[in-house]
């Protein structure tokens, strides 16, 4: 059914840490990696080793530059991937039932064999976290790797979606929400997680740390008003005969 | 937004369809006997299917078009094949009687009128819905389908010859009121961008109360299906030129035939130049429907 479910009895998300992500991609290689083998058809590319390479990515990292008022500018990466929101548009426009958000742990998924391919699903979610697999013809969406953390023939420390399991800066954590003294819930609080365009009223479940305010000195640098001198020794001998040439 | 040229069909073709269903439905005079009563039927039904019809080309696995008329308790476009299926069995129902005794049941006719209003407000709702793409997130967008929808349908009807120089008045009317309604709409969408939900680069990352965010690297160096699909802008290049032969085509021209039709006596199957005028006209306005309407996913492009 394509209807939302009233409440989940878990929900479970990322926190992912701007303050940490270096933007090496490998979160996005490993999603793909994953999930080309994994649940659902595999995630293919047209063109892969051509001019105009084309394809289906779960997790995509933008980079963007903020520039404060009154400091330098800065650099964020930012990886994207569905927010698996508790009110979900993509969920509720599809026609077929493809699209659903489960009961028991509010993960957003495509059956893909109920998908037509209207692509609707993707026009609703304001956050571009849908794509359409440009062989196979479904939608494609991040599954928060639903073949992993419920797997018991992996080892328990795998069992987490493979973009946390593998990024080499720590910057993407897994858990519940819904449990306030989840590991993702604390971090969401102390450092004061936000929604992504919290004015859509989809209530993402994900959520984002904002980078560290950034260290100000309170002096500004000395400016150098005259040319260095250097006193006594080798280099002040230097320095003394090279200006008096 | 990609306009694609299936959708666009879609949209204009079956608007035609259940605009004529809708008057007929309501019981506009057609000429007597089972040729004129076979050929609006026929006419009326074939635009609605072909205009379905061409809907299942977009789709990515069209052998799985049934399952789409499962959700209709949530699902808009659901609705829409949902509605659309009854209200063809109905008018079909209509047209077999109104075929076989000559007799136009007022009742069927009627219901199948209101379905066939419904189908077309389903139609507008699929767009009118996304609130990601605030150009369409309007009740004019509802409105406009069905103005057209209607306009174009009675332009049909009117060219069976049969109606008086009053209903020429009154799809005259129609058609230049909705074509106002367009302009409005056409005129929000000029000013709105992403001003009712305060949308921008900064709530899309979260990131703005930092300060002034840009775009500084793509995720990629190429294009994708998001970029592709939502933040398609070629199709903007000629929009002025575009929103001038809708208006020429669709609303000017029709009016001229129709204001002959009223005031020098023309025979009523003139209207036939109007219809096919204003079914230009639409395609235009339907290609800038999509390609001017910004999608919220291009904040992050």
């Amino acid at each position: 059914m394509t209807t939302l479910p009233e409440t989940t009895g878990k929900k479970l998300g990322l926190v992912i840490d701007l303050d940490i992500c270096v933007g090496c991609h490998a979160c996005v290689v490993n999603c793909k990696e994953w999930n080309t083998g994994g649940y659902g058809a595999p995630l293919s590319d047209t063109d892969p080793y051509g001019s105009e390479p084309v394809g289906a990515w779960l997790n995509r990292i933008h980079t963007f530059e903020i520039t404060p008022e009154d400091a330098p500018a800065s650099i964020v990466h930012f990886p994207k991937s569905c927010l698996h929101c508790e009110d979900a548009p993509c969920v509720t426009v599809c026609p077929t039932g493809a699209s659903y958000k489960r009961g028991e742990d509010g993960i957003v998924l495509v059956e893909e064999d109920k998908c037509i391919g209207c692509g609707l699903c993707a026009w609703a979610c304001p956050y571009g976290a849908r794509e359409m697999d440009p062989v196979e013809q479904v939608m494609k969406k991040f599954t928060l790797c639903v073949d992993r953390i419920y797997n018991d023939n992996i080892p328990e420390e795998d069992r987490v979606p493979a973009c946390v399991r593998t990024c080499p800066a720590n910057a993407r954590h897994f858990g519940d929400f819904a449990d306030p003294d989840s590991d993702v819930s604390v971090m969401t609080r102390e450092r004061g997680g936000i929604d992504l365009m919290p004015e859509m009223e989809t209530k993402p479940v994900n959520k984002y740390l904002p980078p560290r305010p950034k260290a100000r000195p309170d002096v500004q640098p000395i400016k150098a008003t005259s040319a260095p001198k250097a006193e006594g020794g080798l280099l002040g001998w230097i320095d003394r005969a090279l200006e008096a040439l | 937004m990609h306009p694609a040229i299936s959708v666009i069909f879609f949209t204009v073709t079956s608007g035609a369809g259940f605009g004529l269903i809708f008057l007929l439905g309501l019981g506009v005079p057609m000429p007597e006997g089972p040729t004129a009563a076979f050929l609006a039927s026929a006419l009326a039904i074939g635009l609605s299917v072909a205009g379905l019809v061409s809907s299942t080309f977009h789709l990515g696995h069209a052998e799985r078009a049934w399952r789409a008329f499962s959700q209709w308790q949530s699902s808009w476009l659901s609705r829409e094949g949902v509605l659309s299926v009854i209200t063809l069995s109905l008018f079909g129902l209509y047209a077999l009687i109104w075929l076989m005794t000559g007799e136009r049941n007022g009742l069927l006719g009627f219901v199948s009128a209101a379905f066939a209003a419904l189908t077309i407000y389903a139609t507008a709702m699929i767009y009118a819905q996304l609130k990601t793409v605030p150009a369409w997130h309007t009740w004019l967008t509802p409105l406009c389908y069905l103005g057209f929808g209607v306009s174009s349908g009675f332009l049909l009807a009117l060219s069976f010859g049969e109606m008086d120089r009053n209903f020429a008045v009154m799809a005259l009317l129609i058609n230049a009121g909705f074509w106002f309604v367009k302009d409005r709409w056409w005129r929000r969408l000029d000013s709105v961008g992403f001003s009712e939900t305060g949308s921008d680069v900064g709530t899309a990352t979260g990131l703005g109360k930092i300060g002034k965010v840009k775009l500084l690297e793509k995720p990629h160096s190429g294009e994708n299906y998001l970029t592709k699909e939502m933040v398609h802008q070629i199709g903007r290049k000629h929009a002025e030129k575009l929103r001038l032969i809708a208006k020429f085509a669709g609303g000017l021209v029709p009016a001229l035939v129709l204001i002959a039709i009223i005031l020098f006596g023309a025979p009523g199957y003139i209207a036939v130049v109007g219809f096919f005028s204003i079914m230009v006209g639409l395609f235009a306005e339907r290609w800038l429907f999509f390609a001017e309407a910004k999608h919220a996913v291009s904040l992050y492009y």
